[in-house]
């Protein structure tokens, strides 16, 4: 299971990574969608991987580590807060130059 | 605290001064005097102990944990550079409010004088060293604003800049010395490190750390080789300079000699380092000053060499020649304050300070030139004055030293060149400017004597010159003894400050001086004419102008090779960087990828999922040009994700994706409506290689590490959470305890980011007129039924059940999983679904227009509960719970810690509308008829 999941980390970073090198910029969003993707993913294995024993005091007898957890919940949120950022940046850009070229410059 | 209230009053007191000036320059004058004498009047008290020989220690605690207190400390060296700033200060405040013309601003000039007094009282009453840095940093800034004063010349600002340059450059060397003094003793704090002298001295890291000290003390001092800014600095006015580099900035650096002596000194390292550039300095600088037509130029490069004398003093490293540094450090500063006075009196009344073109001005100015005549005897070291005191301590010193040097009678014969030169440069500036009545004159303005109380500072100088010089021992011993034995650290030595020591090698050495002095000048035309021809070949200032210049061109260079302007080019660029790091990591790490962990079996279910999961990601990149398409691959991406999160435990997370991922899709869906459905193919095949190649490499980086990590077994400091959850936070949802609780104020700073996000696209939105598509990529128009009945009625429906969910999850958050962060995600996607099944316009008439009160009120509540536990007396946001009895309901617990997560959702809440909503917005005015547009 734990080379399944490194597998995963690792499909998202290359995605991640080959879509943030494009010229346009909702391939760039796209991108760094699924860059969070792996980095929460990765954040949330350094917890290692633990199957039905949820950080709820009683749930279980052993508990998988809450730590991570809460770290990586909020980096979801402040991640789409991040892709919202960029993404009206992206508009805002676009109504601005006429292109959706992240250089601001090619063809329109 | 009286000594931090002395040094804080002048930074309190200079906006005030320069506030007041708008009203009256006598007014200002009055206040910024009034600062300094109330700075006084606050060590007033203390101020006896330092005589007594005891050290004052006042300490603030700030930062206990970290060590970080701040320390003031009063001692006898303290105490005497205190009543130099202050004192010459108050002299300097008198004397510049008739110096400076009424075009000037008086104010400002108050304002920067008082910013550096209060400065350099931080510096020399600082126990701790970091913060004796940090003020000294503040002399430098402050110092730059008043070289600079009169910012329309260009001389001032390159002057104050080269100051600045010189001076902060020689600041960081300061602080790589403390921080290794620090390192050595383990402590920051003086008293420690006087204290460990034999530790200091004997550690691998005494020279580093000294060489580094040194550089910063020097730099200040403007010792042979980085004297160069302080004749550059004489472009300040002449009130400036006189406070700057006689009693104050300068004296900052042969401070630091004085106040580490008995910490650093005493090696063979100190004696050549210290000894050799004061003696290097002392003859550089009075050979210069004797060639300086430029009356403040001469007094510059005097002041260097007198600096050099009091450097070489410490240098040589004796008991003895350290009280004589100290005796030189008053008298240099009493001379030659009154000198720069002098000279711009004699500026002021004849326009000019080309010593070429005044002459005679004993007859125009002959109360002024008497005084200047003692304060110049003073500085050439004539015997009653009170600079020969100390240059006779100084020879003395020098001739006991070269008993104990190979070569040593050099050491005497270069003090003695240098006292020659020093006396025909004094006598310079009183002949060739009051005197040498044979020489014609060229003077801009006609002379007068100045205003009556433009003249007081300065005979109040040169009367305590006359005073040290006559009667040393009832005047300025107790005051000297008490500087010096802090200095030392230990009882003085012998010392007689007398005139009369009958016929030594000193004296003798004086009576060469005086002599050699007069008959030097004699001859001072041929000399003179030497002297510029190659003067324009020796000039400092313009080989530091060709090095700035140098490194700009360089700065350039370097970044026009690395910034392009290109995005593209700096993400890839990046990526390789990081890839490269990443990758010299691995390789050097001879421990094997794999841990011993016991790993988890595969199952089919999961299999199958990472398999759609890697499907849906791979096919999202490949057709990401048709983006409605990758979009809803994206979307699979992050379902799988939630499902990841279910599997492995972490309910919380699982909930948080799945919500984040339904307003994420409905964002980008929105935006995507203002883009190009289709994106344009790029050129460049070679590109596309390059770029997958470094993204398939990250992708095995990231795996290989990933692996790695979940392979080897661990130790984690959750265990702490996991038992105080239920005991210390009252809650048994550990992760939401961790996030309201324990790691509250992180959660607090996250939601701050968030509101500021929403806040910015707001703004960024904000009269954004957004070119609409009339139809999609194939051509077809929008469909106008744009809210189907059916989706409408559900909708509406749904919302009352949907907020009552949320409300649910954040209520129970704290037990189960749940909380503010995913019911705020709840409640916004069930109001955005209000938007799109039933259309901006309906919607928006029903809910309220902004939702910034929302962001406000919820961060409001979360910094208050954090307060409240404050009010209790409880560290910020720690939370306190109890259970409660309700009818119907039951028991339940309430903690303040769910009141700080009612702040966090209405936060999520307001921001997630915000964004969506003002998105909806343009996106509803886009349908009214477009005057441009249409899709390229």
């Amino acid at each position: 299971m734990e080379a399944l999941l490194a597998l995963l980390i690792g499909v998202l970073t290359a995605c991640g990574i080959y879509l943030v090198l494009r010229a346009r910029s909702f391939s760039v969003v796209l991108g760094l969608t699924f860059l969070s993707y792996a980095v929460n993913l990765f954040l949330f294995a350094m917890g290692r991987l633990v199957i039905a024993r949820p950080p709820v005091i009683g749930a279980a007898d052993a508990y998988a580590d809450p730590l991570p957890q809460a770290l990586v919940l909020t980096a979801i949120v402040i991640g789409f807060a991040m892709t919202a950022f960029v993404i009206m940046l992206a508009l805002k850009s676009r109504a601005e130059l006429g292109n959706d070229h992240v250089d601001g410059g090619g063809v329109p | 605290m009286s000594i931090l209230l002395a040094i804080l009053v002048p930074f309190i007191g200079a906006p005030f001064v320069a506030y007041v000036s708008r009203r009256s320059r006598a007014a200002s004058a009055w206040t910024a005097a009034g600062v300094a004498l109330l700075s006084l009047g606050i060590l007033l008290p203390d101020l006896a102990a330092p005589f007594a020989g005891e050290t004052t220690l006042q300490r603030l605690v700030w930062m206990p944990a970290l060590g970080l207190d701040l320390v003031f400390r009063l001692d006898g060296l303290g105490l005497l550079f205190a009543l130099m700033i202050l004192g010459i200060g108050l002299l300097v405040i008198l004397y510049a409010h008739y110096y400076l013309s009424q075009q000037d601003s008086l104010g400002r000039l108050y304002a920067y004088l008082l910013l550096f007094m209060g400065s350099m009282l931080g510096v020399v009453l600082s126990e701790n060293l970091i913060q004796l840095l940090i003020f000294w940093e503040l002399t430098s800034l402050s110092s730059f604003l008043l070289i600079g004063y009169w910012r329309t010349r260009h001389a001032a600002r390159s002057g104050a800049r080269m100051a600045l340059a010189i001076t902060g450059a020689g600041g960081l060397a300061l602080l790589g010395g403390f921080i290794l003094l620090g390192e050595i003793t383990g402590s920051y704090e003086l008293s420690v490190v006087l204290a460990s002298g034999d530790i200091i001295r004997a550690h691998p890291l005494y020279l580093p750390a000294l060489i580094l000290i040194l550089l910063g003390a020097f730099t200040k001092s403007a010792q042979f080789p980085f004297h160069f800014w302080l004749p550059n600095a004489m472009a300040a006015p002449t009130p400036v300079s006189a406070y700057l580099h006689s009693a104050t900035m300068v004296k900052a650096g042969v401070f630091l000699l004085a106040r580490l002596f008995p910490a650093l000194s005493g090696t063979e390292a100190w004696t050549w380092l210290v000894g050799g550039t004061g003696i290097a300095t002392l003859l550089v600088g009075a050979v210069f000053a004797l060639f300086k037509h430029d009356l403040k130029g001469l007094l510059a490069y005097s002041t260097i060499s007198h600096l050099g004398l009091i450097t070489a003093l410490f240098g040589i490293g004796t008991p003895l020649a350290a009280v004589a540094g100290v005796f030189h450090i008053i008298n240099h500063a009493i001379f030659k304050a009154g000198l720069f006075m002098a000279a711009g009196i004699i500026d002021h009344e004849t326009g000019t300070r080309d010593m070429r073109r005044i002459n005679g001005l004993r007859h125009q100015l002959p109360h002024t030139a008497l005084l200047a005549t003692v304060a110049a005897a003073a500085m050439a070291g004539v015997p009653l004055f009170n600079g020969f005191l100390s240059k006779e301590m100084f020879f003395a010193e020098a001739m006991d030293a070269s008993t104990r040097l190979n070569f040593g009678w050099l050491l005497p014969t270069a003090v003695t060149i240098a006292g020659i030169f020093a006396v025909a440069y004094s006598l310079r500036f009183i002949h060739d400017v009051f005197f040498n009545d044979a020489a014609p004159t060229d003077m801009p303005k006609t002379p007068h004597e100045p205003p009556r109380w433009m003249k007081v500072p300065v005979e109040i100088l040169v009367v305590l010159c006359l005073l040290v010089g006559i009667l040393p021992a009832l005047t300025v011993e107790p005051i000297l003894a008490a500087a010096a034995g802090a200095v030392l650290q230990a009882p003085l030595p012998e010392h007689n400050l007398a005139i009369w020591h009958g016929f030594s090698p000193a004296l003798i050495m004086s009576l060469i001086a005086l002599v050699g002095g007069v008959l030097l000048y004699s001859v001072r035309k041929p000399l003179f004419a030497f002297h510029d021809h190659i003067e324009s070949k020796l000039n400092a200032r313009a080989m530091f102008e060709r090095v700035l210049a140098l490194l700009y061109q360089l700065a350039r260079a370097v970044t026009a090779r690395l910034d392009t302007g290109s995005l593209q080019r700096q993400a890839w660029l990046f990526v390789a960087a990081a890839l490269c790091l990443g990758t010299a990591g691995m390789w050097s790490s001879a421990a094997p990828l794999a841990g011993p962990r016991t790993l988890l079996p595969v199952d089919g279910v999961s299999l199958i999922a990472a398999l759609a999961l890697a499907a849906a990601a791979i096919g999202a990149t490949i057709l990401h040009r048709q983006r409605i398409t990758a979009l809803i691959l994206a979307g699979a991406v992050g379902l799988v994700v939630s499902l990841i999160f279910v599997k492995f435990s972490a309910p919380d997370l699982a909930l948080t994706q799945l919500s984040v991922e339904v307003v994420t899709v409905v964002l980008l869906l929105l935006a995507l409506y203002f883009l190009p459905q289709q994106g344009p193919s790029e050129p460049g095949r070679s590109r596309h290689l390059r770029d997958a190649s470094l993204a398939v490499t990250a992708g095995a980086g990231a795996a290989a590490l990933a692996w790695a990590v979940l392979t080897r077994p661990y130790d984690s400091i959750s265990g702490w959470f996991l038992a105080n959850s239920l005991p210390g936070g009252g809650g048994k949802n550990v992760v939401n305890v961790i996030l309201v609780d324990f790691r509250g104020f992180d959660t607090f700073g996250e939601i701050t980011v968030l509101a500021l996000a929403a806040l910015g696209i707001f703004a960024m939105l904000e009269g954004l007129r957004l070119p609409a598509p009339l139809s999609d990529a194939a051509g077809r128009h929008w469909d106008s039924d744009m809210h189907p009945l059916i989706m409408a009625t559900f909708a509406r429906l749904l919302l009352p059940l949907a907020v009552l969910v949320s409300i649910f999850i954040l209520l129970r958050g704290h037990n189960l999983p749940g909380g503010g962060f995913i019911a705020g995600l709840i409640t916004a996607v069930a109001l955005i679904m209000q938007y799109l099944a039933n259309g901006a316009v309906w919607t928006h008439a029903r809910l309220p227009a902004h939702t910034h009160p929302l962001i406000a009120a919820g961060l409001a509540i979360a910094l208050a509960t954090g307060l409240a536990s404050w009010a209790f007396g409880h560290s910020f946001l720690a939370s306190a719970f109890g259970h409660f009895a309700l009818p119907l309901a039951g028991e339940i617990e309430l903690a303040s810690a769910m009141a700080f997560d009612l702040g966090v959702y209405l936060v999520v809440v307001g921001a997630t509308l915000l964004i969506l909503i003002n998105l909806g917005l343009a996106h509803n005015a886009s349908h009214a008829p477009l005057k441009h547009g249409g899709e390229c």
